[in-house]
């Protein structure tokens, strides 16, 4: 009697239990703002940034994590995992980086590095519950990079926020990015600037919801 | 008599290979990626008839890396798919699209891989591709 009690408790629990902390993964192509926005939302909330950012492509090449974030905003609270990961390209080239005026020998590190954290990114796609796309809103959002991502998403039945980065530069067309994606939840935000990130939370408690 | 240095002008080719679905169909994920990355390792852009799954997509881009990781001068690849645009289809469109979709393997979508040591950008829009060459 007492086993099957047990028995009957855990399978009742994983049917309806909640999930404590969702993973929330933060996916897109390279330089796209994707660790200066998971860095802004860690710095409102833990305090403590989650990695460096850097003008030259590809400078996250391992996939970060901060544990336990919690967001309060209007009286409803939210906690994840946030997890922020290399930016995927189709191709890499070290010469690229030497342009930045990087050594061949660091160049070539770092195209090594930004390879296998593109691999390590896509393997823990199995793991998210919900994705930030964060794309920069300055450039052509179309690019296959940016559809191939979204598609898997969906695939998987995962819950996708596009957020259109840089908005406080010149070039920035937050409406381009909602017409490359009409069937998604598009806001902009500066995540170096911290512009529009009340808006931005709004969305991500909507996004957590789907989870 | 003057020495006239003769410099011979070399043609730049490019060779495009075309692909039906049908030579692939029968594959499975890692059959098809295969096929299209030893082609497009073979210095040819790849222009397929039809698409990828999403999660083939992904497993091409993940497959690309290894590669740029472990075989010298392959830099990866350009990729595009133009696909049809649903537009306003309306509810009975949409079945009919899903259902070709579902028998012909969305053959009325193209896939264009090529190798970036050739193809410098593919640039797309709702309207266009512009494909830039090395």
């Amino acid at each position: 009697m007492k086993i099957f009690k047990s028995f009957t408790k855990r399978i009742f629990n994983i049917l309806f239990r909640k999930k404590k902390e969702i993973s929330l993964g933060f996916y897109g192509p390279p330089n796209a703002g994707k660790t200066s926005l998971a860095n802004r939302i860690c710095k409102d909330w833990t305090g403590e940034e989650i990695g460096k950012v850097s003008k030259i492509a590809h400078e996250t090449r391992h996939v970060q994590f901060k544990e336990e974030v919690e967001i309060k905003y209007k009286e409803k609270s939210l906690k994840f995992k946030l997890i922020d990961t290399p930016g995927i390209a189709t191709k890499i080239d070290y010469e690229d980086f030497m342009k930045s005026k990087m050594k061949k020998k660091q160049s070539q590190k770092r195209a090594k590095e930004a390879t296998q954290g593109i691999v390590e990114a896509i393997k823990w796609l199995d793991d998210m519950d919900a994705v930030i796309v964060v794309v920069d809103s300055t450039e052509n959002p179309y690019s296959q990079v940016n559809i191939t991502i979204v598609g898997n998403l969906v695939a998987r039945k995962i819950p996708v926020l596009v957020v259109a980065n840089k908005i406080d530069l010149k070039k920035s067309d937050v409406k381009k990015i909602e017409a490359a994606f009409p069937e998604y939840e598009v806001v902009g935000v500066s995540a170096k600037k911290g512009k529009n990130m009340n808006e931005f939370y709004e969305s991500v408690f909507r996004l957590a919801k789907k989870a | 008599m003057s020495n006239k240095i003769k410099r011979s002008k070399k043609v730049k080719g490019l060779t495009l290979q075309f692909m039906p679905y049908s030579e692939i169909a029968s594959l499975d994920s890692v059959g098809r990626i295969k096929k299209l990355l030893k082609i497009v390792l073979d210095n040819k852009v790849v222009i397929l008839q039809g698409k990828l799954k999403p999660e083939e997509e992904t497993r091409l881009i993940e497959d690309t890396m290894i590669m740029v990781g472990n075989i010298k001068g392959f830099k990866g690849v350009e990729l595009a798919v133009i696909d049809q645009d649903k537009g306003d289809l309306g509810m009975m469109g949409k079945v009919k699209f899903g259902l070709a979709k579902a028998l012909t393997g969305q053959q009325n979508a193209m896939t264009i891989i090529g190798p970036a040591t050739i193809v410098k950008e593919m640039k797309k829009d709702p309207k266009k591709l512009e494909v830039m060459m090395r």
